[in-house]
């Protein structure tokens, strides 16, 4: 469903953010990717949803495939991703209905699927009773939700998430963790950067580990090998 | 499009002072754009006036008889650059000149002046070249003592027309680029004031049309405002103008629409010429 396949990136400037990293990731599963800062975690999730195109090397996401993706066929994609980020990025002058709405609105969906779809969005998140709060009066918790909300509108086939409990205390961190384990087991993929090493060892999900470019860890591998020598 | 008009007023709604400025620079170029047009306006009626006025004179001799005067005039009258022909006779002459020239009637005595025949040139016609083909017509006719045709005043007056036109030409353009500057600015400042909408918009999968539909109504609409506003100045300016120094025309009511649309048509195209090029930069 997801697969990258000696899939090179070099900036200009900076030099080589990957390199040479091949992996798949299949219908419904979830999985980490670690790393420290700058490894270049966010360039595999930029090439996820094609915000980046690989230099070498081939990427498919769903049936899409990069480079040689048409630029008019990125949006028709990305409908069928969501994407979090650990800032949020919420739209702080609209209420938590109008920003998950927004999602619904660009993509020219009829005005009465839009409401029926908000609401279930937020029951479904947790936060039905705060539909009419601005993002600046809920908790960085809460506000995450909203955007986990708003990436699930077009019932993408994964989410991808960048560091989403990275501006968060524990108790948050749990609640939008569990947030996402619900969702994976209701068929979605979920592809999770993240720094927190706790949360990892703690769930015995796949994990992608890359270091200056490189994939240096696949758990599955590492499962696939251990395998034969039982 | 529902979304894009709302869109579009939430920037007008969001960032009012912005896109006041907006409106109020667009509505400043053509405002100058306008009166430009006015004082052109204005300088080409009074030329047609004056041109009005361009005229062939041939004085005839003393003993031109009446049936040769008469065939000068049906064959003049019928070429194509001629508009008419008036027998001027010697007593019409004099009180003539004694109208034009009040204070030296006195000196007019009768049979001083001699009769001559006034030929008005069609419209199109009036050019020095026109004028000096005709004047040499004229002059070969028998009975023709003199042709005046005032070479210099004709020929200043035509020079005055071509440079207030080429002015108005340059001017235009240069008041036409900063209109352009101008709007590329506002549009790339809404741009940035935008970006993480932009940013959420391209992320949930809307098309390049859809992202730059509210900047092109967006830029629609301050044209369209800054038309208004340009037309209301310039009338405005013409009013105190016509109040205080003197009478002048205002555009007609076809003018007015095509200027306002004209604002709105400079909004559009460059909101979309600049807002592609503003939108690569947001990521």
């Amino acid at each position: 469903m997801i697969r990258f396949a000696n899939v090179f990136k070099e900036y200009p400037r900076s030099g080589m953010a990957l390199n040479n990293v091949s992996f798949l990731v299949a219908r419904g599963e979830f999985a980490f990717l670690t790393g420290p800062s700058g490894s270049g975690k966010s360039t595999i999730l930029k090439m996820i949803y094609m915000d980046e195109l690989p230099t070498r090397g081939a990427v498919w996401v769903g049936g899409t495939k990069a480079p040689g993706v048409k630029r008019s066929a990125i949006p028709q994609l990305r409908r069928k991703l969501g994407v979090v980020f650990q800032d949020f990025r919420l739209l702080e002058d609209r209420t938590v209905e109008q920003n998950v709405a927004f999602a619904l609105e660009v993509v020219d969906t009829p005005r009465d699927r839009i409401d029926s779809r908000v609401s279930r969005l937020l029951t479904r998140v947790g936060l039905a009773s705060k539909a009419t709060n601005y993002p600046r009066e809920l908790s960085g918790g809460e506000q995450q939700r909203v955007a986990i909300a708003r990436a699930l509108v077009n019932d993408p086939f994964v989410l991808i998430a960048d560091e989403p409990t990275g501006n968060l205390d524990d108790r948050a961190t749990r609640g939008v963790f569990q947030l996402l384990k619900d969702i994976n087991a209701s068929g979605t993929a979920v592809i999770m950067a993240t720094h927190n090493l706790e949360l990892v060892k703690r769930n015995e999900y796949r994990v992608l580990e890359v270091n200056r470019g490189q994939l240096v860890f696949d758990s599955s591998e590492q499962t696939r090998t251990l395998e034969p020598l039982k | 499009m529902r979304l894009a008009v709302r869109e579009a007023l939430l920037a007008f709604r969001r960032a009012p002072l912005l896109s006041a400025l907006g409106v109020t620079t667009i509505a400043f170029s053509l405002f100058a754009f306008g009166l430009f047009s006015l004082v052109a306006l204005n300088i080409r009626s009074a030329l047609r006036t004056i041109e009005e006025r361009v005229e062939v004179r041939a004085f005839l001799t003393d003993n031109a008889p009446v049936d040769s005067i008469a065939t000068m005039m049906e064959e003049l009258g019928k070429r194509p650059d001629v508009l008419r022909v008036e027998y001027i006779d010697k007593d019409q002459a004099l009180t003539r000149a004694r109208q034009e020239l009040g204070e030296f009637k006195d000196v007019f005595e009768a049979g001083f002046l001699p009769a001559s025949l006034d030929i008005r040139m069609r419209e199109g016609h009036r050019d020095p070249t026109s004028v000096l083909k005709i004047a040499d017509v004229v002059r070969t006719l028998p009975y023709v003592e003199d042709v005046r045709y005032g070479a210099d005043w004709i020929e200043k007056l035509h020079r005055i027309r071509n440079v207030a036109a080429a002015a108005g030409a340059v001017l235009g353009i240069a008041f036409a680029a900063v209109a352009i500057i101008i709007i590329s600015a506002s549009i790339r400042m809404t741009v940035l004031a935008r970006a993480r909408e932009i940013s959420i918009m391209r992320l949930v999968g809307a098309t390049d049309a859809f992202v730059k539909r509210p900047f092109l109504l967006d830029g629609f609409a301050k044209g369209v405002l800054g038309g208004l506003l340009a037309l209301f100045l310039t009338w405005a300016a013409h009013s105190v103008v016509s109040k205080n120094f003197l009478q002048t025309d205002f555009f007609p009511l076809s003018l007015e629409i095509v200027g306002v649309a004209a604002g709105a048509a400079l909004g559009t195209l460059v909101s979309a010429l600049s807002v592609g090029r503003h939108l690569k930069r947001i990521q």
